[in-house]
């Protein structure tokens, strides 16, 4: 049987993707029609592609139908309940970089820091009669964050797209999103706190620890370790 | 352990809050989830099911069984009332898999404002004797005392609300108040914000519900605030001295009183636990060998407003504690809109119960 490996079946990610295993000689193409998703590796023996949207990638891994995989690690910290017992992160790729970050109005000049941000939410309760709404689709991440920052009174609103634009349209308060430049949110008259992130994510090679593997398997995976020049600690086949 | 065996127990400890006078009440398990998230805020979504129904809106699984119980004794309007309840409740386990995300619960609430140290010791005596085959040990505190304390403190009132309501998550209040003492820097961008003349004026564009307005409100409190006097090192050791009790209920409460000379402020608190410990003593409690401590309850137990306590296996500090429970006055005030009803009470897990007997 082949490792199967997981990549994403389009736009930015899977081009990126395919350049990287590219400069490690691991050719990565899509085969038949445009519209098929199919795909074929050259020049390591025995990895078979599977296409797959970058956010079902996580789940594919835990649940062990593909052996290595390559999407962001904000998908696979809000997607997968402990995580690092049921992937391995193999290697950061260096590349689709983005920063889960809690943004508020740029108007809001009196909140720069999650203590600020708390100290709103509570008067806004207050005034308002409901609790400050953060429109996001990283329920558990921005949760967790909040919890962990010691920020009451506020709600959060589930937000699958455009985001950045919910807070002008009255439906929230504040976001928390991915972004890399900070432009969609300046262009939509929102700042970012001055604290640390909620989660630093890049595009990352990931391996399950729970997908089968056999002899052959083992082979595969050292065989391309070997073709992307990994360092020796980040070459595990176990566990 | 078997569901069966849980099962038999939660009956016989449910026979025993009934001949205590409690009387049966059931709950739907399917509860509106508004109530609780309203109570505890987004971080229940993390540790409770919730699911959509197109008609009645986000429900819950019930979690837990006091707010419902609350909620009817309220609106029937009955002046005092006991009740008993047993059943599931449901508990998502995002963090700890290994634990019961499922489990019966049974419980004892008492609604009487009559003699609330007579009642505290009364639901404590009573959890005491159902569980005293077990040979656990119980934990003691007094939420009422840590509140009295922030209540009394010489800083403003807007400093005081802000103590008061994070009072249940330890590491924020000890940074509000390194903050109000300043022994935590003022932060760079507030340095900013206080320095400009008019920071509303580089604003170009207004979005969302809140308003300039409020913005200008909480930059006139944070002007206020700064201008206020840094919070006594005294106080701040007195907040700590508080915290800091920790010794059996007797030695406790003589250490309480000698704070208490220094911060009147908790002096009604401290009698009210003198009194529920003389109480206790009369209702058979080992008085002078029972644990108290001033932070207890303080991060896992956020709707208790005073008396607390919780029953643990001292052999087996992997499992929850056995029972908990405590006085919660100021949920039926927020439940009653306007109405109280003075209440305490507590809950037993009778599947940790038969952890504890299938190992010994």
């Amino acid at each position: 049987m082949s490792v199967k490996l997981g990549v994403p079946s389009k736009g930015r990610l899977m081009e990126k993707t395919f350049e990287w295993f590219a400069q490690h000689g691991v050719m990565l193409s899509r085969t038949g029609s445009e519209r098929e998703y199919a795909g074929a590796v050259a020049g390591v023996e025995g990895i078979d592609l599977v296409l797959l949207s970058a956010g079902e990638i996580p789940r594919e891994l835990a649940a062990g139908r593909i052996h290595l995989g390559v999407t962001g690690t904000d998908l696979i910290r809000e997607k997968l309940v402990q995580w690092d017992q049921k992937v391995e992160e193999v290697c950061a790729l260096g590349f689709g970089y983005a920063d889960l970050v809690v943004a508020v109005p740029q108007a809001w000049v009196d909140v720069d820091t999650l203590d600020d941000l708390d100290a709103a939410a509570s008067a806004f309760r207050a005034e308002h009669g409901f609790r400050l709404r953060i429109a996001t689709k990283y329920h558990r991440l921005t949760r967790e964050y909040l919890r962990h920052g010691g920020v009451a009174d506020y709600q959060l609103v589930d937000s699958q797209g455009a985001t950045e634009g919910t807070v002008k349209n009255l439906t929230a308060e504040a976001i928390a999103d991915i972004t890399s430049s900070g432009e969609t949110l300046r262009a939509n008259h929102l700042k970012i706190l001055n604290e640390e992130p909620v989660l630093r994510s890049q595009a990352t090679l990931l391996r399950s620890r729970t997908a089968p593997r056999d002899s052959q398997h083992k082979r595969a995976l050292i065989a391309l370790y070997d073709a992307l020049g990994l360092d020796v600690r980040n070459r595990m086949v176990e566990g | 352990m078997t569901i069966a065996a849980q099962r038999a127990e939660a009956q016989r400890l449910r026979s025993a809050f009934e001949a205590a006078g409690g009387q049966p009440v059931e709950c739907s398990i399917l509860q509106p989830a508004e109530l609780f998230l309203d109570l505890y805020g987004e971080d229940i979504r993390a540790r409770a099911y919730v699911t959509q129904d197109p008609g009645r809106g986000e429900q819950m699984l019930r979690p837990d069984f006091t707010l419902p119980v609350v909620q009817m004794h309220m609106s029937q309007g009955a002046e005092t009332g006991r009740y008993t309840y047993s059943g599931e409740v449901f508990r998502r386990q995002e963090d700890h898999p290994e634990r019961a995300s499922e489990y019966l619960q049974v419980g004892y609430e008492v609604f009487d404002g009559n003699d609330p140290a007579a009642v505290d010791a009364e639901v404590f005596a009573l959890f005491s004797d159902v569980l005293r085959p077990f040979g656990l040990r119980a934990s003691t505190g007094d939420m009422g005392i840590l509140l009295a304390a922030v209540r009394g403190l010489e800083t403003s009132e807007r400093r005081r609300a802000a103590l008061l309501r994070h009072i249940w998550r330890p590491k924020r209040f000890r940074a509000l108040i390194d903050r109000f003492s300043g022994r935590a820097p003022v932060p760079p961008s507030r340095a900013a914000l206080l320095a400009t003349e008019d920071p509303m004026a580089g604003v170009a564009t207004m979005i969302g519900l809140r308003s300039a307005q409020e913005i200008e409100a909480r930059i006139d409190a944070l002007r206020q605030d700064a201008a206020e006097p840094p919070l006594s090192a005294g106080q701040v050791a007195l907040i700590d001295a508080v915290l800091a009790v920790r010794e059996t209920c007797v030695f406790a409460l003589e250490h309480l009183r000698d704070i208490s000379v220094d911060m009147p402020a908790i002096g009604e608190a401290v009698e009210r636990f003198a009194q529920r410990s003389e109480a206790m003593y009369r209702r058979g409690v080992d008085v002078a060998s029972l644990d108290f401590e001033a932070a207890y309850g303080r991060t896992s137990m956020e709707y208790y407003d005073g008396f607390v306590f919780g029953f643990y296996a001292e052999a087996r500090p992997d499992l929850p504690p056995v029972a908990t429970g405590g006085r919660y006055d100021a949920l039926t005030r927020r439940l009653g809109s306007g109405a109280s009803a003075p209440a305490v009470g507590g809950v037993i897990r009778p599947d940790i119960i038969c952890a504890l007997e299938s190992r010994s």
